[in-house]
């Protein structure tokens, strides 16, 4: 069975539906770019918060798109997906490339706001925060594909969404440097993949003292974004 | 075609299928039939190989290997399975590729399905906006994209209204003439059911019975005579020689002759019986025969 074909009409799929829906074509362009200023201002600087904005932007995209896997289970299109000969892989390959390069392209836009700060905008940085917004993505739209699977209600979701993503992107270095913070919070981001996933962002932007190296990040990363795919494929049936 | 053998799934602690087997030959239609909760959707589940059974086999178009079955079978749901926010074209087209389809030939296929079923023109028309009856007809083109041998519609006419559900039945007899099809159809609607050649009566998780219309409505045999009274237990004891179905506010008789039976009873019974309606044996009798339920 054509592996490829399947995976390529869900990704189409979700940009069909992403353009169909004014609502959240003017919160891709609108909602980050506030998100940013607003805090970043609050910060007293749009420089330290920059990074977190786009590791927030990223996730808030993945993780919506992502709800709408219960959408299709409510509608009925899930079950004549399911019912189709797709191999399971490529169904959720798919689905997780569809809403990770919406979330990826939201990030890149939010990107385009680099050149109203002090960060570094060199072609090299740019092309690197690229790749390290596209694994961000990829790990938590992957993450949500298993969470979504799981749960038959958008309520749910958003519930366990709180529970353990915003606070997993509050310990990622997004809003407080971990460094400096007591003991257990340094143990703990040391498991987190988004503490990788900012630091990664960090390291092209701001590279600072205390950020785990380049290669470290993209192992962490590399080693969740393939636990949530194999979760994925195996809660796929 | 289709045979499944001793097939058994639970929810929990309660038994949805107990020991369910049939056989389906090759291009014929056959029914489920079955009240809510009889099991019939749990059994197209199984055989739409989204639901593993507890135990037993099933076999589709020789395959029993799901991934194989699922090339082999067009498969319309109870509810709808399109994605409300695109185009007519836009669904045809992702349904085709989650079976591996593309290209021009693929293309011309779905023009002609769309010509086939009267949907020709509206191509780009997001499917929220089309009618429950049109976006039924959708449905079935859609499964019919991949060139199946088999074809499971369960409760296709639920929610349509009754000229809807005319068009739908005419279409499907259009389809029957056109091409060599096996189908197997989940109803609870009569004039579906005595459409099929050959029907599976479920009750309870379980076969009580199954043949012909004709045949499973021989089983009953003469008239149907049904008493409209607020004391059934009265009548039916008034003929204790019949064989009596008693329910709230009614009872039932099966007699050789029809209007000489009700006519005696009336006489007999002033005032107790309050309506009489006389007809041949449907479906639904011989489902209350063998279940003591109706549908």
């Amino acid at each position: 069975m054509n592996f490829l074909l399947p995976a390529w009409a869900l990704t189409r799929r979700e940009f069909q539906r992403f353009w169909g829906e004014r609502s959240r074509v003017a919160g891709f362009v609108i909602s980050p770019l506030l998100f940013w200023i607003v805090v970043g201002s609050g910060f007293g600087n749009l420089d330290y918060f920059f990074a977190g904005a786009l590791t927030m932007t990223v996730m808030f995209s993945a993780m919506f798109s992502m709800m709408s896997l219960i959408e299709d289970r409510r509608e009925g299109f899930l079950l004549s997906v399911l019912v189709s000969p797709a191999p399971r892989a490529s169904i959720v390959v798919g689905k997780v490339a569809g809403a990770a390069i919406l979330a990826w392209l939201q990030g890149l836009f939010v990107l385009s706001g680099v050149f109203f700060t002090t960060l570094r905008q060199d072609a090299l940085t740019l092309a690197g925060v690229a790749g390290a917004l596209l694994l961000t993505a990829l790990l938590l739209t992957t993450v949500s594909y298993v969470i979504a699977w799981k749960l038959s209600s958008t309520q749910a979701f958003h519930a366990v969404i709180n529970l353990l993503l915003v606070p997993a992107w509050m310990l990622s270095g997004a809003i407080f440097d971990p460094l400096f913070s007591f003991l257990w919070v340094r143990l703990l981001v040391q498991f987190n993949p988004l503490y990788y996933a900012h630091s990664l962002v960090r390291q092209f932007l701001a590279p600072g003292p205390g950020l785990p190296e380049i290669s470290n990040c993209c192992w962490a990363l590399a080693t969740s974004i393939g636990i949530g795919a194999v979760l994925a494929v195996r809660s796929t049936k | 075609m289709v045979s499944a053998d001793s097939i058994r799934v639970d929810y929990g602690a309660r038994r949805a299928l107990d020991d369910v087997s049939l056989v389906v030959g090759a291009g014929e239609w056959h029914g489920i039939l079955g009240p809510n909760g009889s099991g019939k959707s749990t059994l197209f589940r199984v055989l739409a190989t989204l639901l593993k059974p507890a135990s037993g086999r099933f076999v589709v178009a020789g395959e029993t290997d799901p991934a194989r079955i699922r090339r082999r079978i067009g498969v319309v749901f109870q509810s709808q399975s399109l994605d409300q926010k695109l185009t007519l074209a836009q669904n045809m087209t992702a349904q085709g590729n989650l079976y591996g389809l593309s290209g021009a030939r693929f293309r011309e296929r779905i023009g002609k399905l769309l010509w086939q079923f009267h949907l020709n023109g509206r191509e780009n028309e997001p499917v929220n906006q089309l009618s429950g009856g049109l976006a039924r007809r959708v449905e079935i083109a859609k499964a019919l994209l991949h060139e199946p041998s088999v074809l499971l519609l369960d409760e296709p006419t639920t929610g349509l209204d009754p000229t809807a559900r005319r068009e739908w039945l005419e279409l499907l007899t259009d389809l029957r003439h056109e091409r060599e099809l096996t189908v197997l159809v989940t109803t609870h609607i009569l004039d579906e059911a005595e459409r099929c050649d050959r029907l599976t009566l479920l009750h309870e998780g379980r076969v009580v019975t199954g043949g012909t219309p004709a045949e499973l409505k021989g089983q009953v045999g003469g008239d149907v005579v049904e008493f409209g009274t607020a004391d059934p237990a009265r009548v039916a004891a008034q003929y204790p020689m019949f064989e009596a179905r008693v329910g709230d506010g009614w009872v039932r008789f099966e007699t050789p002759n029809g209007a000489r039976f009700a006519a005696q009873a009336a006489d007999a019974l002033p005032g107790v019986i309050q309506t009489i309606a006389i007809q041949k044996p449907t479906l639904e009798d011989v489902f209350l025969r063998t279940t003591g339920a109706r549908l």
